[in-house]
């Protein structure tokens, strides 16, 4: 045991002493926060460039309070112009965009031959939005000839919205939803990240201790389980580590950013939200909602599960990673083992992402949250919907199953591996070192 | 007392036997030579005294008794495959590698200004050791696998990369520890350092052994009873003649002053007193040897025999 801690101790200060690790740490706080301050303001400076629309209204459709300048948008009415000359016109003055609304003999016809010139694609949104203000006038004089009162109508409009509950009584709805499954992806995801970042590590930790030819002087002290461990176990701390900082560090760069930058968080947030959400969230923020629905996660046992789950996937995989790493001799052999551990890594993303978010209990979610190389990413998603207690249970213990076979497949790899040297082991090959004693 | 003895040991690697039934006795105190061709399986019998890989069947014993996971803490083993962490310096690692062998920091480090100090190299402790030449590096490995004062020491192809000045100073460090009471295993195909520093060796050729004991021994065994003489004489081919009626004889070769009858001559009895008198009355011997076989001649004799 003594042995297994200074592997472990070596292992994690090997990691946190390269000058890479370092810089990466310090470094991808900065950039995520500058990135995301800087695609803030691109994309306010884009909106901020105020946009001129010219338009033509043959069909006297168009009041002045239809198309109102906003701050970014003017508009301006072309009179007395010839449709011919009109386009030239249109950009000679440089304008954003040409809208001709032509004469038309009905609405219908007209409403299929509005015509919208740019100079180059036009901004899908701005077009939506002007799409929408010119169809709602159009329907409104519709009802008008029609002799409906469109004041009426649009009190005879009726929203609804289900309120969601499962028969032993848990609320839910759209947003408590949407929260559960940022809370489950934002799980999976971080932990397919560590897999890939750690156990890539300890895969190149196996390696170069191969090439420098050192690994035969460390197994005559200790046993090769041992190293395996202490390196899957030193990795995993320094990326923990790592990530902490990174959360630390992500946390006081947003808030000085916001605070030295003026930035304000909700901006920012509505920014990417449109007005729909965005009155959604408000509603939740001022009734005090959002404290409700995560009050009504199931915390504790979301934490307990995550971490289960966390370090048993990543014990599981990096286990994986340690037994290619030993089979070859450098990194560039590495290819033809990885599809085999990247597949399922991918394979539970995927199927969280799709299956899990449109049936959380469906079959396809429910078999991935067993299979124990997709169970960590898949059911820790599916963890927040409350998931029956027996699956989670079947998932556990064929995960610890899975384990101790794969660190004891793994570890007969690694130790027949290591000594190996110079060709490039076929899986036949591999297969025949399981027997070796 | 023998400190390893091995018993029986095979080791198969799917169809292939690397080790068939080789058993060895490692006397106490002793430099013994593990020799053998390339892939005969030296590094595979060296492997499993270390505990690297096990044996299918047979048995290894240190001591006297089975050889026991902990007892890698009196072993010191320098691999013929070797080397260090690059990134890392040389004192951290040397310490670390020492507290893998069972020793104390305080005791690792103490151990570590001996050393130090002894090879004058005190200013590389905190160098790393990608900043050392191969034959530095090739000191610090010597050092650390010496360091736990271990009671049996494993070399294979220690001399390789050190330059002779440093390949002396490594032999009379080997010998020192010798005197000191450690048993060493020296793996090598260098028959001049078989010959200087061994005692006893085994000899394993195709996976199995097919000589082993005391190394003088061993040459009287293999030895013809053959002398080389160098014989002044007025009337070479006359004397040779005379002499071949007695016993065999063959032309020599070796290097002397005069313009002298060299012959190689095999003597059928132990004595070579008659021999000595034949010559005496035809000439004036002024060379007289005894041809041993060297440590090489056994070698490549016996091979050739087992093949």
């Amino acid at each position: 045991m003594n042995k297994l801690k200074l592997i472990i101790k070596r292992e994690f200060n090997a990691k946190v002493r390269n000058k890479s690790f370092i810089i990466m740490t310090i470094l991808t706080p900065f950039i995520v926060v500058g990135m995301s301050v800087l695609i803030f303001y691109l994309s306010k400076a884009n909106d901020n460039s105020a946009k001129t629309i010219a338009y033509i209204d043959d069909a006297n459709l168009l009041s002045k309070e239809v198309l109102k300048d906003s701050k970014t948008i003017k508009y301006i009415k072309l009179t007395n112009v010839s449709s011919a000359d009109v386009k030239k016109q249109a950009m000679d003055k440089d304008y954003y965009a040409l809208l001709v609304i032509p004469k038309a003999d009905s609405l219908e016809i007209l409403a299929k031959n509005i015509q919208f010139f740019t100079k180059k694609t036009p901004n899908m949104m701005l077009v939506e939005s002007l799409e929408k203000k010119i169809e709602t006038t159009i329907r409104n004089k519709k009802l008008e000839i029609l002799g409906l009162d469109s004041a009426k109508i649009e009190k005879a409009k009726i929203k609804t919205n289900f309120n969601l509950s499962t028969y032993s009584g848990e609320q839910s709805s759209k947003f408590i939803n949407g929260a559960k499954i940022a809370f489950g992806s934002l799980g999976g995801y971080i932990l397919m990240m560590f897999i890939i970042i750690y156990g890539n590590s300890v895969m190149r930790s196996v390696i170069e201790e191969k090439t420098n030819r050192i690994i035969e002087v460390i197994i005559s002290s200790v046993k090769p389980f041992q190293l395996m461990m202490g390196k899957i176990i030193g990795n995993a701390l320094a990326g923990l580590t790592q990530f902490a900082i990174w959360g630390i560090m992500v946390m006081i760069l947003f808030a000085v950013a916001s605070s030295f930058m003026g930035l304000n968080m909700g901006e920012m947030q509505q920014a990417k939200v449109n007005p729909e959400q965005m009155q959604m969230l408000q509603d939740l923020t001022t009734s005090g909602k959002i404290a409700k629905v995560i009050q009504e996660l199931p915390i504790t046992l979301m934490t307990i599960l995550f971490v289960i789950y966390f370090l048993g996937g990543y014990l599981l995989y990096s286990s994986l990673y340690a037994a290619i790493g030993a089979a070859v001799d450098s990194e560039t052999d590495t290819q033809q083992f990885m599809m085999p551990i990247i597949m399922p890594l991918m394979l539970g993303v995927y199927v969280g992402a799709f299956s899990v978010i449109s049936d959380p209990h469906g079959p396809v979610a429910t078999i991935f949250s067993m299979i124990p190389l997709t169970s960590p990413i898949v059911m820790l998603m599916r963890v927040p919907f409350h998931p029956p207690a027996w699956q989670i249970a079947v998932s556990l213990i064929l995960l610890v199953g899975s384990f101790i076979f794969t660190v004891w497949f793994a570890a007969k790899i690694y130790r027949v591996g290591i000594l190996m040297y110079g060709k490039k082991p076929t899986y036949k090959e591999i297969f025949k070192w399981l027997k070796y004693k | 007392m023998n400190v390893l003895e091995t018993k029986n040991v095979v080791k198969k690697f799917g169809n292939f036997t690397a080790l068939d039934n080789v058993s060895i006795n490692v006397p106490e105190n002793s430099i013994f030579g593990l020799l053998g061709p390339n892939g005969a399986g030296k590094t595979t019998l060296i492997r499993i005294i270390n505990q690297i890989t096990m044996p299918d069947s047979g048995s290894v014993l240190f001591n006297g008794r089975a050889l026991k996971p902990e007892d890698v803490h009196n072993i010191g083993y320098l691999p013929e495959e070797r080397g260090l962490y690059k990134n890392m310096k040389v004192g951290e690692q040397a310490i670390y590698l020492a507290m893998l062998k069972g020793m104390t920091k305080s005791d690792a480090k103490k151990q570590l200004k001996y050393w130090f100090d002894k090879f004058e190299i005190g200013s590389w402790w905190n160098k790393k050791l990608q900043e050392l030449s191969k034959g530095q590096a090739q000191k610090i490995q010597f050092i650390i696998t010496v360091l736990h004062k271990p009671k049996l020491l494993i070399f294979d192809e220690v001399f390789s990369g050190f330059d002779p000045i440093n390949a002396n100073l490594i032999r009379d460090e080997i010998l020192n520890l010798r005197n000191e009471g450690a048993t060493v295993i020296f793996s090598t195909h260098r028959m001049e350092s078989v010959e200087e520093l061994c005692d006893h060796i085994a000899l394993i050729n195709k996976s199995n052994k097919i000589l082993e004991g005391n190394l003088i021994d061993i040459k009287r065994n293999f030895k013809t009873n053959t002398f080389e003489i160098g014989l002044l004489t007025d009337n070479k081919q006359e004397v040779q003649d005379k002499i071949s009626k007695h016993f065999k004889v063959e032309k020599a070769r070796f290097k002397s002053l005069n313009d002298e009858l060299k012959l190689n001559i095999k003597i059928e009895n132990d004595s070579p007193k008659e021999l000595i008198q034949l010559l005496n009355n035809n000439g004036i011997l002024n060379h007289f040897v005894e041809l041993i076989p060297s440590a090489s001649d056994i070698f490549i004799q016996a091979v050739h025999k087992n093949n």
